[in-house]
């Protein structure tokens, strides 16, 4: 009864924008918001993909950026599996298997996550770094910020985790 | 044991009889009965951490063929 009066907090880095971390690090994030926590996730270098927009194409300044952000345009339906993702053969039958047992798709996680109040917060420095602007982020990313946040965020959390 | 409403969460995973659960909890009155159906075995852990997190009740996890029913009582608003 004490527990559920006091607001308790998850933070997460999602480092990695491998589809099964990714989707590791959304059914935890939307369980601990089923559970009352407050949750903050956040993402850096290649967890900016899970982010990205899924239209469109990314607008970078100089070839080198051009270049990183053609290979790695990123996107939730571009997403692959860390393991046996087989040119995309093994991420298809992954996401086969997945519906198959009702389990929601990415997408579908992070509605849940943006409808339960989940905060979505987008590296600053990763982004200055890999060319990624603003507007390359969907619409349930609340905010940029930089490492001080998530320091001051995980530093409330009973819980912290790097994906 | 009799409950208040039904949630049918068979035939998913965690995390959703648990979202869901968190949703439909709040369509009840304190002291009303949850009764879940799931055939997920994690709910047998995972509901009553829900509810100690939660602060609400667990009050009972029946198994039948593979088939879960638990029920939860909603203690606070």
């Amino acid at each position: 009864m004490v527990q559920a009066q006091c607001k308790e907090k998850l933070t997460m880095v999602v480092f990695s924008g491998d589809l099964d971390r990714a989707l590791a690090a959304f059914i935890i994030a939307t369980t601990a918001a089923s559970m009352g926590m407050e949750v903050t996730m956040f993402f850096t270098f290649w967890g900016l993909n899970v982010i990205k927009k899924n239209e469109g194409s990314l607008k970078s300044q100089g070839w080198m950026l051009k270049m990183l952000n053609t290979m790695n345009r990123g996107g939730s339906k571009r997403l692959a599996l860390s393991k046996f993702h087989m040119m995309g053969m093994g991420t298809w039958m992954m996401k086969k298997l997945m519906k198959e047992v009702n389990m929601p798709t990415i997408d579908e996680l992070i509605t849940m996550a943006n409808e339960m109040g989940v905060k979505l917060v987008a590296c600053t420095t990763t982004c200055g770094v890999m060319g990624v602007s603003e507007d390359s982020f969907r619409s349930e990313v609340t905010s940029l910020a930089g490492a001080a946040y998530f320091l001051g965020e995980a530093n409330e959390s009973k819980a912290t985790l790097f994906i | 044991m009799k409950a208040d409403q039904t949630l049918d969460c068979t035939g998913t995973y965690c995390p959703i009889p648990i979202v869901k659960t968190a949703a439909k909890i709040k369509e009840l009155k304190r002291g009303q009965v949850l009764e879940v159906l799931a055939d997920d075995k994690g709910i047998k852990l995972d509901m009553p951490a829900w509810c100690r997190t939660t602060g609400h009740e667990c009050l009972a996890i029946e198994e039948k063929d593979g088939e879960f029913r638990v029920y939860v009582k909603k203690t606070h608003d």
